[in-house]
C-alpha cells in the first residue's frame, strides 16, 4: 500500500512557511517536550529541595568531618608530613600548632573555636575535652620554643603519642570514624580498627533488635490484615464500606492520640489491666508490665500501621473474580488446596506491597517507640534522634541514618529478586 | 489616580508608623525551662522589668541541652535573645562560640556596694554566662505513705528497707554520683572516683542493684506527679520541684538532702542575638540582688548573690521560711555535691553510649 501524497525520491516536504518539515517537527516536539518539563518543574524543584538535597547533605556529612582543619588549618598541612612512625611530630609540627590554637581562641569564629576540635577529638579520646580548652586558655602566653616542651608543660596529657596520631586523623577532611562508631567499632592506639569495649556497644544490637522488630511487626500486621481484607472484599459493598470506614477511622487520627490511647489501655493502671484483676484473673499486687517496652512498641506499632496493610491486600482481593475459586473447587480442589493454589498466589502482589510498606515505615518509626518503648522499645530512630538533638553529633547521627537508608535499601533489593517490584501492587 | 495616592499615602503613613512603633517597643525572647521555674522568673524579672522598661517579653520553654542556640546560630537566624542554661552546656557553648561574652564589670553591684564580681559566689561568673541560681538534685517521698522515712542516700538503694519503685532522669549525669554515694564514697570524693574506670563500673554495679525498679523520668515536672500518682516510692527530683507541690500544692512529700548534687543555672545570649542590648540590659537586671531575693520568695533555689542571701523571706503566699529550703542552706550542705562541669563536659559523650547500651540489655 502506498500513500498517494508520499514524496518522490529526492524532493523534500516542507511546512506552510518553507522550511523543511522535518525540522519543524523537530521544533514543536521540543516545544512540547519543554513546555512538558516546565510543568514538572514545580515538583522536580520540591524533591530537590525537600528529598534529594538534604538527604545528600546527611549523606556528606557521615564522612566528611572538616572540623579539624577549619580549626587548625596550617596543622592540618603541616601534620600530613609526619608518617606516624616516631612517637612525636618534629618541633616545627607543635610549632604551628601552638599558633593555630592561640589564634582560633583569638577569633572565637562560629565553627572554627577551640571548642569545636576539643569535642571532635572528645569523639575518638574519651576525656581530652578539658586538655583542649584548659591549654587554649594558657596557649597565648608560650612565646618561644621549645613548643612542645611548654605544651607538655601546660600539661602532660599532651606527652601521648596515641594522642597525636588521632589529630592528624582527625585534621584529615575524610573519615570514616563515624561508620566505625555507628557499628561499635573504633581506631585502637596504633590506628588499627578494633571493636568497642562491650560495655559501650550499643549501635549494632539496636541495629539489629530494629530489624527483628520491623520484622516481627510486618509479620503481625499481614496475619492481622489478611482476613480482615478477605472479608472486606468479599462482603457486599453496603457492609464492607462501613467496615472500611472502621479501618480507616484510625487511620485518619493523629499519631500522638493513637499512641497516648494505648498508653491509657495498656498502662499498670490501665483499661485492661483493671479489667483483669476484676475479673479475677490476676492479683491486684500481679498487674502486667504491657507498655514501657518493647512488647508495648509492638502492640501500638501494630495497630498505627495495620492500615498500611490491609489497602493493598484489599485492593488486590477485591479484583481476583470469586469464579477461579469455584472453578478450582468444581475440579475437585479441596478448600484448603484452592486457596493455597488459585487464591493467594494472586495476592502475592498486594502482599508485597504492603510487607514493604509496613517494613519500611517501621524500620524508621520514631515518635510511637519514644512514648512507649521506655527502656527496652527503643530503635535505632531515637538513637539517631538523639544524637541530632542531644549530644549533637551529627556526623555520626548521619552515619546511622546512612547505614539505616543502606539497610532499607537492601531489603528493597532482596525483595526486587524474590517478587519483581513490577509485580508490587499499592492499590 | 487619585485612589492610587490615597492608598499610596496610607502605605507610607502606616509603613512610617509601624517603624516608629518597633524602634520604640523593645522586644525579647527569653527562654527557660517552664513550669514552676518559669513563673519565678516571671514573678521577679520579666514583670519588674517590663514595668521599668516598657519591654515587650516573649516567654519560651525549652528542655535544656544547646541544640537550639546551636542551629541557631550556624543557620545565622537567632531568634531566642537570653536562654536559662546548666553549667556544663554554657561552659561547652561559649567553648564553641555559640554565646556573646559578658563584661563583668558591667554588672550592677550589690545592694550593699560590693562590686558584682565579689558579690556573686565563687565559681558563678563564666566569660559568657552568669549564674542566677543555685539547684539541686535531691530525692523525695510521701511521708503520708511512708512513715519512717529514707535519711541517706543508701536508704534510696535499698530496696528491701524501702520497697517499691524509684524514680530516676534518664540519663547518666548525676545518678552516677548518688550510686557512688549510696555505695559509701564520701561526698568530696565523688568525681575522684568517678575518673577512674573502676569507679564507672563501681557506679554501674550499683545502680544494676535497683535497675528492675526503676521508672525513668526526663522532664522536671515528672517527678512529682510519679510521687502523686503512687507511680514510685522515692524519685530523684529538682528540689524546686518538689518544694513547690509542697507549698503551692499542699503535697506531703518530703526531701532528702544527703547526697544532694547541686548546680547551677545561668542566663546566656546566643551569639548574633537579635535584641542582644536589651538581652543584656534584662540579664543585668535579674541578676541584680533584689530580683535574686524576690525569686527566692516563688521557689526554692538559692540566690548566686551573696547579698541576696540576708534578704531571703517567706514564700509568697504561705507562712515557710524560705532560707532553710535552700540547697545552700548549711543544714543541707552537709553530704553534698557541686555538679562538676568539667568531668561531664569531658566525659558525657561516652557515660551517655554506656548507660543506653546498660539500658537497653
Amino acid at each position: 500500500m502506498t500513500d498517494a501524497t508520499a514524496p518522490q525520491s529526492g524532493e523534500m516536504l516542507v511546512a506552510y512557511d518553507g522550511t523543511p518539515l522535518k525540522q519543524q517537527l523537530a521544533k514543536t516536539t521540543r516545544r512540547l517536550r519543554f513546555n512538558a518539563f516546565m510543568l514538572t518543574l514545580p515538583l522536580v524543584a520540591f524533591l530537590m529541595v525537600a528529598f534529594v538535597l538534604p538527604i545528600g547533605d546527611m549523606l556528606v556529612r557521615s564522612f566528611y568531618n572538616p572540623t579539624g582543619s577549619a580549626v587548625v588549618p596550617n596543622f592540618a598541612e603541616v601534620i600530613k608530613d609526619w608518617d606516624g612512625e616516631s612517637d612525636f611530630p618534629p618541633e616545627e609540627v607543635f610549632k604551628v600548632f601552638v599558633e593555630d590554637l592561640a589564634l582560633a581562641r583569638k577569633n572565637r569564629e562560629v565553627g572554627k573555636t577551640v571548642g569545636n576540635l576539643a569535642t571532635r577529638v572528645n569523639y575518638e579520646i574519651p576525656g581530652s575535652r578539658s586538655l583542649f580548652t584548659k591549654t587554649a586558655r594558657r596557649v597565648g602566653k608560650i612565646e618561644e620554643g621549645p613548643y612542645k616542651e611548654a605544651l607538655f608543660e601546660i600539661d602532660k596529657k599532651w606527652d601521648n603519642p596515641a594522642l597525636w596520631k588521632t589529630l592528624k586523623r582527625v585534621t584529615q577532611d575524610y573519615t570514616i570514624s563515624f561508620y566505625l562508631a555507628a557499628t561499635d567499632r573504633k581506631f585502637d592506639d596504633n590506628g588499627s580498627i578494633v571493636q568497642a569495649d562491650e560495655l559501650y556497644r550499643i549501635y549494632l544490637p539496636i541495629l539489629w533488635k530494629t530489624i527483628w522488630l520491623s520484622g516481627l511487626i510486618t509479620f503481625l500486621c499481614f496475619i492481622i490484615a489478611y482476613p480482615v481484607s478477605y472479608l472486606l472484599s468479599t462482603l457486599p459493598m453496603r457492609t464492607s464500606n462501613l467496615l472500611m470506614i472502621l479501618v480507616l477511622l484510625p487511620f485518619w487520627t493523629s499519631l500522638l492520640v493513637r499512641t497516648s490511647a494505648w498508653i491509657a489501655m495498656l498502662q499498670k493502671e490501665g483499661i485492661i489491666n483493671n479489667i483483669l484483676v476484676y475479673l479475677g484473673f490476676i492479683g491486684d499486687e500481679h498487674r502486667i508490665q504491657m507498655i514501657y517496652n518493647a512488647t508495648g512498641t509492638v502492640i501500638s506499632m501494630v495497630h498505627i500501621l495495620l492500615p498500611f496493610m490491609i489497602l493493598p491486600l484489599y485492593s488486590v482481593m477485591k479484583t481476583i473474580p470469586p469464579s477461579y475459586m469455584r472453578a478450582a473447587k468444581s475440579m475437585g480442589a479441596s478448600n484448603f488446596l484452592a486457596f493455597r493454589r488459585v487464591y493467594f498466589p494472586q495476592t502475592i502482589p498486594g502482599i508485597a506491597a504492603g510487607t514493604l510498606l509496613v517494613f519500611i515505615l517501621a524500620i524508621g518509626y520514631y515518635i510511637t517507640p519514644a512514648l512507649v518503648g521506655g527502656n527496652d522499645g527503643l530503635l535505632i530512630s531515637n538513637l539517631i534522634a538523639n544524637h541530632i538533638q542531644k549530644t549533637l553529633n551529627w556526623s555520626l547521627g548521619a552515619a546511622l541514618g546512612a547505614i539505616l537508608l543502606a539497610v532499607v535499601l537492601a531489603m528493597y533489593w532482596i525483595y526486587n529478586k524474590l517478587v519483581g517490584v513490577d509485580n508490587l501492587k499499592f492499590g | 489616580m487619585k485612589l492610587t495616592k490615597l492608598l499610596a499615602g496610607t502605605a507610607i503613613s502606616l509603613a512610617i508608623g509601624l517603624g516608629a512603633v518597633s524602634a520604640n517597643a523593645k522586644e525579647l525572647t527569653v527562654v527557660s525551662w517552664g513550669g514552676a521555674y518559669t513563673k519565678s522568673q516571671v514573678e521577679a524579672y520579666h514583670k519588674p522589668f517590663i514595668a521599668k522598661t516598657g519591654a515587650k517579653i516573649n516567654s519560651e520553654d525549652y528542655n535544656g541541652g544547646i541544640a537550639e542556640i546551636k542551629a541557631q546560630v550556624e543557620a545565622g537566624n537567632v531568634t531566642w535573645d537570653i536562654v536559662d542554661v546548666e553549667l556544663s552546656d554554657a561552659i561547652r557553648a561559649c567553648d564553641e562560640g555559640l554565646l556573646e561574652t559578658i563584661d563583668h564589670s558591667t554588672l550592677p553591684a550589690g545592694a550593699d556596694g560590693t562590686p558584682a564580681t565579689e558579690d556573686f559566689i565563687e565559681g558563678t561568673l563564666y566569660d559568657c554566662a552568669v549564674a542566677n541560681i543555685v539547684w539541686s538534685t535531691i530525692f523525695a517521698y510521701d511521708s503520708s505513705k511512708i512513715a519512717d522515712g529514707p535519711k541517706t542516700m543508701a536508704d534510696f538503694f535499698d530496696l528491701e528497707k524501702f520497697p517499691g519503685k524509684r524514680g530516676l532522669r534518664k540519663g547518666p549525669k548525676v545518678n552516677l554520683e548518688f550510686a557512688l554515694i549510696a555505695d559509701g564514697v564520701p561526698a568530696a570524693d565523688v568525681y575522684k572516683v568517678l575518673e577512674t574506670d573502676e569507679g564507672v563500673d563501681r557506679a554501674f554495679k550499683k545502680l544494676d542493684s535497683i535497675k528492675d525498679s526503676v521508672v525513668w523520668w526526663e522532664a522536671g515536672a515528672q517527678p512529682p506527679q510519679l510521687l502523686a500518682d503512687g507511680e514510685v516510692a522515692l524519685t530523684t527530683a529538682y528540689n524546686g520541684r518538689i518544694f513547690n507541690a509542697v507549698a503551692g500544692e499542699g503535697k506531703p512529700f518530703e526531701i532528702v538532702w544527703d547526697g544532694q548534687v547541686w548546680d547551677l543555672d545561668l542566663w546566656v545570649i546566643p551569639k548574633g542575638a537579635k535584641n542582644k542590648e536589651t538581652a543584656l540590659e534584662f540579664l543585668k537586671f535579674s541578676t541584680a540582688t533584689e530580683q535574686l531575693a524576690k525569686q527566692a520568695s516563688w521557689i526554692s533555689y538559692g540566690p548566686a548573690r551573696k547579698s541576696s542571701a540576708p534578704m531571703v523571706g517567706k514564700y509568697h503566699n504561705a507562712d515557710i521560711d524560705m532560707g532553710p529550703q535552700m540547697p545552700t542552706a548549711p543544714n543541707n550542705l552537709t553530704n553534698a555535691v557541686q555538679n562538676n562541669f568539667e568531668f561531664w563536659a569531658d566525659n558525657s559523650d561516652q557515660l551517655t553510649e554506656r548507660f543506653n547500651a546498660w539500658l537497653a540489655n
